[in-house]
């Protein structure tokens, strides 16, 4: 009966400079109680997963406002996959049109959040997530 | 005596009558989170006018740059475009200037402003998606073809790799046949906000600013009419930052290059005419307008009074302006349009020099070119429909305004206590003193829309559900990116190798000594170096930046 606190990572994939939504997620979800890793800018798929799998985290939320999503969130996954970490709670947001968003769900991302996103309810989704995840493994949280 | 008790009885009652007035649910505190009172006094706006406003195109220039700000010319009309390939752009840029724009600026994809060729493996994905992609002499050509260069000022956005996009474009311009002492425009080459807000750096802070002074030094004899640095807060601003904090960091910034041009031995009146600015547009009105106006009086005191510049060119802040990016809201974005346009008026009214106004869909994409149309349009409605150009700085004396820049000014000052006890501006990026209060302002303002205290149509009032907004969406093409990599290839093959090799070893000698980089890299540009490779020989040379950690 241990009482588990989710771990996040916030991760920036690519070129991209844009890390005001990254840094104010992850302190919305740090205010709600995770245990928040972020990881800085310019990082490739590969880097991330490897902070992933040494942070043995519960979720990965990538934040993207360059248009690369297409890109770069898959090779993100493929990556977390070859850790054996496809099973990770992983999310998603910026600039992300709807067309790609659908897509990207379809693929292995939970969720994806436009701008606009209060960010209170990606942390409620966050929780509401891994409490259904835990409760099926048996975890108490 | 009988005057003053009737002030004072009359100012009495008005409090009494205000602490009983019934009141809305609402906040009455500026954009940034500065409480307002419900009317301002004479009291509140204590002036000496000669020496706080002075007549516009006097000192402190308060009151704007030119004695009869747009009766002269108007404000340049300057839309920020780039996507895709060099030949893209080039399309976009006639189209604009064919619709009546009086300038050109360029917006770069994010490998070229990192300072990265379009085949490196680390920008797989990001070619030609935020802007054009730039990795030689060779693209700049094709993105200027056609062009008069002599005629039509650029403006390009780009600052880690600033020294080497600004050696392509004055080696474009020599192959041209354009003399570059008839170029005019600006390059943004302010690395300083780099480090504090946008993020799009190529070296650590000290070697970075020696190229900057090397680009200030190289340009006032070669490149007289060139803007060196644009000195900007808009980054800061959107990053999160309140208006204070942008105009207090960007205003530090550019004494900083002030201080290290003339340590560089600079005359500060040879460069500092040549220093531009580039801030925000924000939704809050008033405090918008108070802000462009203490930004010109801060600077001209600290120009005259501390640096002892004489020319009077030194001492006058112009500046462009570009609408809050940020403002704009992906729900309903037509309502984009309208924020853009109060934005547009607040920069017009504060006295900007020139004006990018924000496209409806930049929430969802780049902007669609009908979008762009309407933005542009939006400024021409301004400018030749509203009457408000023809009255220079037409809210002086407001007593509102008037305290609202003092009190924006006071609230600078503070901030450059705060930095100079710091040790100054590179110590201060170095612990990530500006990205925390940068970051904590943005958190502030992300909990009031949150909770509702800031409100945002279509978003935390008048929603309208779900539904996806039913706009044009504009797609980069993937192909871009292979053509960007197929020019490359191309580029490398047919050119004189050993010649090439040659430049960058000159460069590589020029960064252990203090030859003038700028003169090197457009030695490069001309022997068809690419840009990922000046770069490279730059990060082995001088080292990367190591982004502090603030949370």
């Amino acid at each position: 009966m241990t009482d588990r606190r989710i771990r996040v990572l916030v991760a920036k994939p690519g070129l991209d400079g844009h890390d005001r939504g990254a840094k104010t997620v992850a302190s919305v979800l740090r205010d709600h109680g995770m245990e928040v890793i972020y990881t800085g800018l310019h990082k490739t798929p590969d880097m991330i997963a490897e902070i992933a799998l040494q942070e043995d985290v519960d979720v990965v939320g990538l934040s993207i406002l360059s248009g690369a999503h297409m890109a770069l969130f898959p090779r993100v996954r493929e990556e977390l996959v070859k850790r054996d970490m496809g099973h990770v709670l992983l999310v998603g947001g910026g600039i992300i049109p709807e067309d790609d968003r659908t897509n990207l769900e379809q693929d292995g991302f939970a969720k994806l959040f436009g701008p606009g996103t209060n960010t209170d309810s990606i942390a409620e989704y966050i929780q509401a997530e891994m409490k259904t995840r835990w409760a099926a493994e048996g975890v108490d949280a | 005596m009988t005057e003053t008790i009737h002030a004072t009885d009359a100012t009495a009652a008005w409090q009494a009558a205000i602490a009983k007035a019934k009141l809305r649910e609402a906040d009455f505190s500026t954009l940034s989170g500065v409480p307002l009172q419900p009317g301002y006094t004479p009291e509140d706006a204590p002036l000496d006018y000669a020496n706080d406003l002075g007549h516009p195109g006097q000192f402190p220039f308060t009151r704007g740059v030119h004695p009869t700000m747009y009766r002269g010319r108007l404000w340049t009309m300057r839309q920020f475009a780039g996507f895709g390939t060099a030949v893209e752009t080039n399309e976009r840029f006639k189209f604009l200037l064919d619709h009546g724009q009086t300038g050109l600026s360029v917006a770069f994809d994010f490998p070229t402003l990192m300072g990265r060729d379009s085949d490196d493996e680390m920008c797989l994905g990001e070619v030609g998606q935020v802007g054009v992609a730039i990795s030689s002499l060779a693209d700049m050509q094709r993105l200027f073809d056609g062009i008069p260069m002599d005629q039509v000022s650029t403006s390009m956005t780009i600052n880690g790799p600033a020294p080497i996009l600004l050696a392509f474009y004055i080696a474009c311009a020599e192959r041209n046949g354009v003399d570059p002492k008839l170029l005019t425009g600006t390059v943004q080459n302010d690395i300083l906000k780099e480090y504090q807000a946008q993020h799009a750096w190529l070296v650590a802070p000290e070697p970075a600013l020696r190229m900057i002074t090397d680009v200030m030094g190289y340009c006032s004899t070669h490149v007289p009419k060139w803007n060196t640095i644009s000195i900007s807060g808009y980054h800061i601003r959107e990053a999160g930052s309140t208006a204070a904090q942008e105009l207090a960091f960007t205003l530090a910034n550019g004494m900083e290059y002030v201080r290290r041009g003339v340590a560089a031995g600079q005359d500060v009146d040879d460069f500092a005419p040549r220093l531009s600015f580039f801030f925000d547009s924000h939704l809050d009105f008033f405090e918008e307008i108070a802000k462009f106006r203490a930004a010109r009086r801060i600077w001209a005191r600290k120009m005259k009074n501390e640096f002892g510049a004489k020319d009077p060119r030194s001492w006058m802040l112009r500046f462009h302006t570009q609408t809050a990016g940020v403002s704009l809201t992906a729900q309903q974005p037509e309502n984009n349009i309208v924020r853009t346009a109060y934005e547009a008026l607040a920069a017009v009214l504060g006295g900007t020099q020139s004006l990018h106004t924000n496209s409806m869909d930049e929430t969802l994409s780049l902007p669609t070119e009908k979008a762009v149309k309407i933005a542009l349009r939006t400024q021409q409605v301004l400018a030749e429909e509203t009457e408000v150009a023809h009255v220079a700085d037409p809210l002086a004396g407001s007593f509102f305004v008037e305290a609202a820049t003092n009190r924006i000014e006071a609230e600078a000052e503070a901030y450059f206590q705060a930095i100079e006890e710091r040790g100054g501006v590179v110590p201060s990026i170095q612990d990530g003193y500006f990205q925390k209060e940068i970051h904590e302002s943005a958190v502030i303002y992300q909990r009031a829309t949150e909770r509702g205290t800031k409100r945002i149509v279509g978003v935390n009032c008048f929603v309208e559900g779900e539904a996806a907004p039913d706009i044009d969406i504009h797609r980069i093409r993937p192909e871009a990116e292979l053509e960007a990599r197929a020019n490359l290839a191309k580029l490398r093959s047919e050119r004189d190798e050993a010649r090439a090799t040659q430049e960058l070893a000159n460069i590589r000698e020029a960064c252990r000594g203090d030859a003038n980089l700028l003169e090197r890299f457009i030695a490069a540009a001309h022997a068809d170096c690419t840009l990922g490779e000046i770069a490279q020989v730059l990060r082995e040379e001088f080292g990367e930046f190591k982004e502090p950690k603030i949370l």
